[in-house]
């Protein structure tokens, strides 16, 4: 656990994961890309608690670098147990997990401080300020530069807007604020590599913006994150992938366009002249068209479908309604799963 | 003044860009965590609160004794039982730093530090911050070690504000001077003061044993009052065992057996036997549970 450097037991690795901190962090980034397209590789990671439950069971996850990764899956799915398994702080009981290129727990000196974690709510002291907090997260760090310990602190509270409230008791904090806390602490130092389960726990409706917005810039800045959560609409709006758990088995991952991909969306027009209406729509290429009172549906074409509504307007029927109901990553989840999501694995 | 420091940096290595701050750790980097451990302890109500029981405890005897003693003038010599040195008092204050160290060292002393060495790692599981501390990295073995090192200065800390409050007491209300040893000896005052100190650390020393023991049940639970209890609990029974003359031939080996031989630093000369034979059992206690909780805390699940 305490190893000095897992560089001599790795010597298919570069080597440079370590120094790339003292050198220069875009050549370490390109030397990962090297090694690895996976910011966390993991092959049949298994985990079976003493009672004997098998909590995780042979989990082959991949998550590219650079991507917003969403992990989905019921409560008691085993999202947890990987995302501790993956932070070295549970032994997996078979299998191997890499997180940048290197194992995990093996290698966690040389990872960690490349990754910014919030892993089950946040958890603070309740006697001390939000900033004495952070303060404390990051003297935690070997290998956080204490001379630049107070300005990386401040910048962090400003990112997720505690500024204002940093020497306020944490006790004293609402949820949100200690869910933004615990953020603030996860972005004490430029990342590669940030797990956030469930970060807008407990905000409200305008925090949820601003962490998504949060997360959006950072993985602009190249950090790639992964973002467990069980708001399937949240996942959909900034993942650019995602993966699904159900009883500690992975289902499905890969591309959130691909997995919506497979529950398609359904065109709705809405009008008095249906039997027109139908017959245009196949026309079009729309497939399984089904007309009924006012309403005709189906699977839209891959065509444009201002050009669809413009052949509609142009053979002459009267369009009330034109909508594409977008198949949710719900719906793809809920033909995974065959349940609904938030119950209870 | 790391505007500076940067630019050296790059130079040195070569690279410029964004990345230039990325300066290699310091090995001392690493000591921050025993710092901001000391800070974070010592910010902490309860241990607070412990010192200010233990600075009370020389308060609470001097004022009985002197109360005791104001009317006939002379010690109780009638009673003949208290903490040693107790019926000296009245005649040096010094004496009141002996008598509260050897009051609070059965039981005050060691259940302070069975607080905080009981907390020092089920506590932060038990707020969740152990999870955090750990992704920080801090490293199992470090955090352990630092751990430890606080548990040890708390020892520390926790004997010299009894001997501190004792003397400020001792000095308030008895006179000073030059003292008499259990040999019959005189020493000079200062020579006392150099004698009370050096029966301070002693004590602090014949605290290890219980922290090194504190710290390994620490490890074994998610619940810091679990630990904290479980930790004064056994305290409390080896205490308890050590009066059971049946169990003779194990005393020796309790961790609590010695602890009343600091006595011996006022023999003059200075008797070692039991001095050294304290501080071994508090080294071999030390070592042995030291090393159960390091293997028990960097093999252990933390799922809290």
């Amino acid at each position: 656990m305490d190893q000095p450097s897992a560089t001599e037991r790795e010597p298919e690795e570069p080597g440079d994961s370590e120094q790339s901190r003292g050198s220069g962090a875009s050549r370490g980034s390109g030397g990962d890309a090297a090694a690895s397209a996976s910011v966390i590789d993991t092959r049949g990671l298994t985990k079976r608690y003493r009672g004997g439950q098998l909590a995780v069971d042979g989990l082959d996850l991949t998550v590219p670098v650079g991507s917003v990764f969403g992990f989905l899956g019921p409560n008691g799915s085993g999202k947890t147990t990987t995302i501790r398994m993956l932070m070295g702080l549970i032994e997996p009981t078979s299998g191997t997990a890499r997180v940048l290129g290197r194992p995990m727990p093996r290698a966690s000196r040389a990872v960690l401080p490349h990754v910014g974690a919030l892993i089950e709510g946040p958890a603070l002291y309740g006697f001390l300020s939000g900033r004495d907090n952070l303060l404390r997260y990051d003297a935690a760090d070997p290998t956080a530069d204490p001379r630049t310990r107070r300005a990386r602190v401040e910048t962090a509270l400003d990112r997720v807007g505690l500024t204002a409230a940093a020497a306020k008791k944490a006790r004293a904090y609402s949820l949100g604020m200690k869910q933004r806390l615990g953020l603030a602490a996860a972005l004490l130092q430029p990342r590669k590599l940030l797990v956030l389960d469930e970060p807008t726990n407990g905000l409200d409706p305008q925090g949820m913006r601003e962490i998504r917005s949060l997360v959006r810039e950072l993985a602009a800045d190249g950090t790639t994150v992964f973002l467990s959560s069980h708001l399937l609409d949240e996942i959909e709006q900034v993942c650019t992938h995602a993966a699904v758990m159900a009883q500690g088995r992975l289902i499905t991952q890969g591309a959130v366009a691909d997995l919506a991909a497979g529950a398609r969306g359904l065109l709705v027009v809405t009008t008095p002249d249906t039997g027109e209406a139908a017959r245009v729509l196949k026309e079009q290429g729309v497939a399984d068209v089904v007309a009924a009172e006012d309403r005709v549906t189906g699977e839209p074409p891959e065509r444009d479908l201002a050009e669809v509504n413009a052949a509609l307007v142009a053979a002459g029927v009267r369009v009330r309604g034109f909508v594409l109901e977008r198949a949710s990553l719900e719906d793809a989840f809920v033909a995974l799963t065959g349940e609904g999501f938030d119950v209870a694995g | 003044m790391s505007q500076a420091d940067v630019a050296v940096a790059e130079g040195a290595a070569g690279v410029g860009g964004a990345a230039g701050t990325a300066v290699r750790p310091s090995p001392l980097w690493t000591l921050g965590l025993l710092r901001s451990e000391l800070v974070t302890t010592l910010r902490r109500w309860r241990t607070l609160a412990l010192l200010g029981v233990l600075a009370a405890v020389p308060i609470l005897v001097g004022i009985s004794v002197k109360i005791e003693t104001s009317g006939d003038g002379q010690a109780g010599r009638g009673g003949g039982g208290g903490p040693a040195f107790i019926s000296q008092i009245t005649n040096n204050g010094l004496f009141l730093v002996f008598t509260a160290l050897a009051a609070t060292l059965p039981f005050f002393l060691p259940m302070a530090v069975g607080v905080v060495a009981g907390d020092a790692i089920a506590g932060e599981a038990n707020a969740g911050t152990l999870r955090y501390l750990l992704v920080a990295p801090a490293g199992r073995t470090r955090l352990l070690l630092t751990k430890y090192a606080t548990t040890m200065a708390f020892c520390l800390l926790a004997t010299l504000v009894v001997a501190a409050s004792a003397l400020a007491v001792g000095a308030l209300l008895f006179p000073l001077g030059g003292l008499t040893t259990i040999s019959g000896t005189q020493i000079s005052f200062t020579e006392g003061l150099g004698r009370a100190l050096l029966i301070a650390l002693v004590v602090a020393a014949s605290l290890t044993g219980i922290a090194a023991l504190g710290l390994f049940v620490s490890t074994l639970t998610n619940s810091g009052i679990a630990a904290m209890a479980t930790t004064v609990g056994l305290l409390i029974t080896v205490q308890i065992l050590d009066q059971i003359p049946q169990l003779h031939a194990l005393q020796p080996y309790f961790f609590s057996h010695y602890w009343l031989s600091f006595a011996d630093l006022m023999r003059d000369p200075v008797y070692w036997d039991d001095l050294v034979k304290n501080l071994e059992l508090q080294t071999l206690y030390a070592a042995v549970f030291g090393s159960a909780a390091w293997a028990r805390f960097t093999t252990k699940d933390i799922t809290a």
